[in-house]
């Protein structure tokens, strides 16, 4: 067996791989933004006390964590046209589902990173005449943030690892990349080595970079 | 939306000779043999990875997390795809292994890392005088992990562990990628073929919650039946 990367130039880089990366790294900031935001929310109806709000935040994130990723995919991809009655391309179907479904991995962490905070912080902002949403927004949640960044940055690493599997609504994202010019170019097996290599360096960067992060806030506590 | 659920679409026959509802439940059987041949690869390569991770030499710890930075870095269905394509191309005799075989691998081998890292972790979390006083008995380091460590470790683990159980249910719906006719799978085609999505959809999800619930169950189980009243890891 033989090797041969050289068909892997600047232009194919350009118009294949380049192209994936661009969705895959657009899908993971949608979805990271957009999930922290709404599992903050989701986070807090489920510390909320009110014993509604706190089950429909519960039945959300449990329902959401007990299926595969990929069947949710699925779900979205069938049932967002069956609901606004018109056909969705693949990649916003993708940005949706994994907006909704991430939110659920989040809003655990945001909820633990809240719990953090010592009750001390909550009552003092009460004290000082602050409503529930100033002492949220200026005591407790960028103290929960702080703590919990760590934490969050590692479910992005995760979430950028997901984001190949819209393979299966056939969306173009990074591993589509490396698959069409693999099978453009007849090298399937040297494609799929160098996306391996792309996914790693990539992952483990960021996943060092975390770790640098973590004993630095160390420090500071 | 639709208009009325169609649920008999499960005894129509779906063209080989068999019903949807019989092709759901070989996809069901599918479904549970990955992920429990994977789970037992899993376990057996990350308790293996875990310990090396803790032993003094200095190689084998680098070893175990050069595998677990690779196995964990690196998207489950990249790694399918490398089974699939690149190691028959590599290594000729996996050419004969059937892909049920190498999906097994993969998601094993992907699972072993994160079973290495918990593993890992119980290790640590016992107090360091434990593999001292191991040691100092004149126990060698392999039956002081044997004796001591590894009792003690797995029943602590055993919560992380469920959750990574419930994990490879989930990610074993990745195999769909290289055509094992697992639930994934038959969600895809049945869907394709009956346009019955919804239906198809709700009893494969279906299916997914009652595997993960009873290993939920199977895991409260066993750790009833395994702790030491008194010792770490035991009850609350």
């Amino acid at each position: 067996m033989n090797l041969d990367f050289s068909f892997l130039g600047p232009d194919v880089v350009a118009n294949f791989i380049l192209k994936g990366l661009a969705f895959s790294a657009q899908l993971t900031l949608i979805a990271t933004l957009g999930g922290i935001l709404l599992g903050t929310l989701l986070a807090l109806m489920r510390l909320s006390g009110n014993q509604w709000l706190a089950a429909v935040a519960a039945a959300y994130v449990n329902t959401l964590r007990s299926i595969p990723l990929v069947m949710v995919i699925l779900w979205f991809f069938l049932l967002i046209p069956l609901i606004i009655g018109r056909t969705m391309g693949a990649e916003l179907s993708a940005i949706i589902t994994f907006t909704v479904f991430e939110a659920a991995y989040f809003s655990e962490i945001m909820r633990a990173g809240i719990q953090s905070v010592p009750k001390g912080q909550v009552n003092a902002g009460y004290a000082l005449g602050l409503t529930y949403p100033q002492c949220m927004q200026l005591i407790v949640l960028p103290q929960a943030f702080r703590n919990m960044l760590p934490v969050l940055l590692t479910q992005t690493i995760v979430l950028f690892q997901d984001t190949s599997l819209v393979y299966a609504i056939g969306a173009y994202d990074l591993l589509k990349g490396f698959e069409v010019a693999g099978k453009n170019f007849n090298r399937p097996i040297e494609t799929y080595l160098v996306a391996a290599g792309v996914y790693f360096a990539i992952c483990f960067s960021l996943s060092l970079l975390v770790r640098q992060l973590q004993k630095k806030i160390r420090i500071i506590r | 939306m639709n208009n009325t659920w169609q649920w008999q679409i499960f005894l129509k026959d779906n063209g080989g000779g068999q019903t949807y509802l019989n092709w759901l439940m070989s996809a069901w059987g599918w479904t549970l043999s990955v992920a429990l041949c994977a789970w037992v690869v899993a376990l057996l390569l990350g308790s293996l990875v875990g310990v090396l991770r803790t032993t003094p030499s200095k190689w084998l710890t680098l070893c175990g997390d050069i595998w677990t930075e690779v196995f964990r870095n690196v998207p489950l269905l990249v790694q399918i795809f490398l089974w699939y394509f690149v190691v028959p191309a590599v290594f000729p005799l996996f050419s004969r292994v059937p892909s049920f075989v190498l999906v097994v691998l993969a998601l094993g081998f992907f699972t072993s890392a994160r079973i290495a890292e918990q593993v890992k972790a119980g290790i640590q979390a016992l107090p360091a005088g434990q593999r001292m006083a191991g040691l100092a008995m004149g126990l060698t380091l392999p039956q002081t992990y044997r004796y001591i460590l590894l009792p003690v470790a797995f029943r602590i683990v055993i919560p992380p562990l469920t959750s990574e159980a419930m994990n490879i249910i989930k990610n074993s719906s990745v195999a769909f990628a290289v055509s094992i006719s697992e639930l994934t799978m038959f969600a895809m085609q049945a869907q394709e073929e009956t346009s019955r999505g919804v239906e198809i959809y709700l009893a494969v999800t279906g299916l997914y919650f009652i595997s993960a619930f009873a290993i939920n169950r199977a895991a409260i189980f066993v750790e009833h039946r395994v702790q030491v009243p008194g010792m770490a890891g035991a009850g609350k």
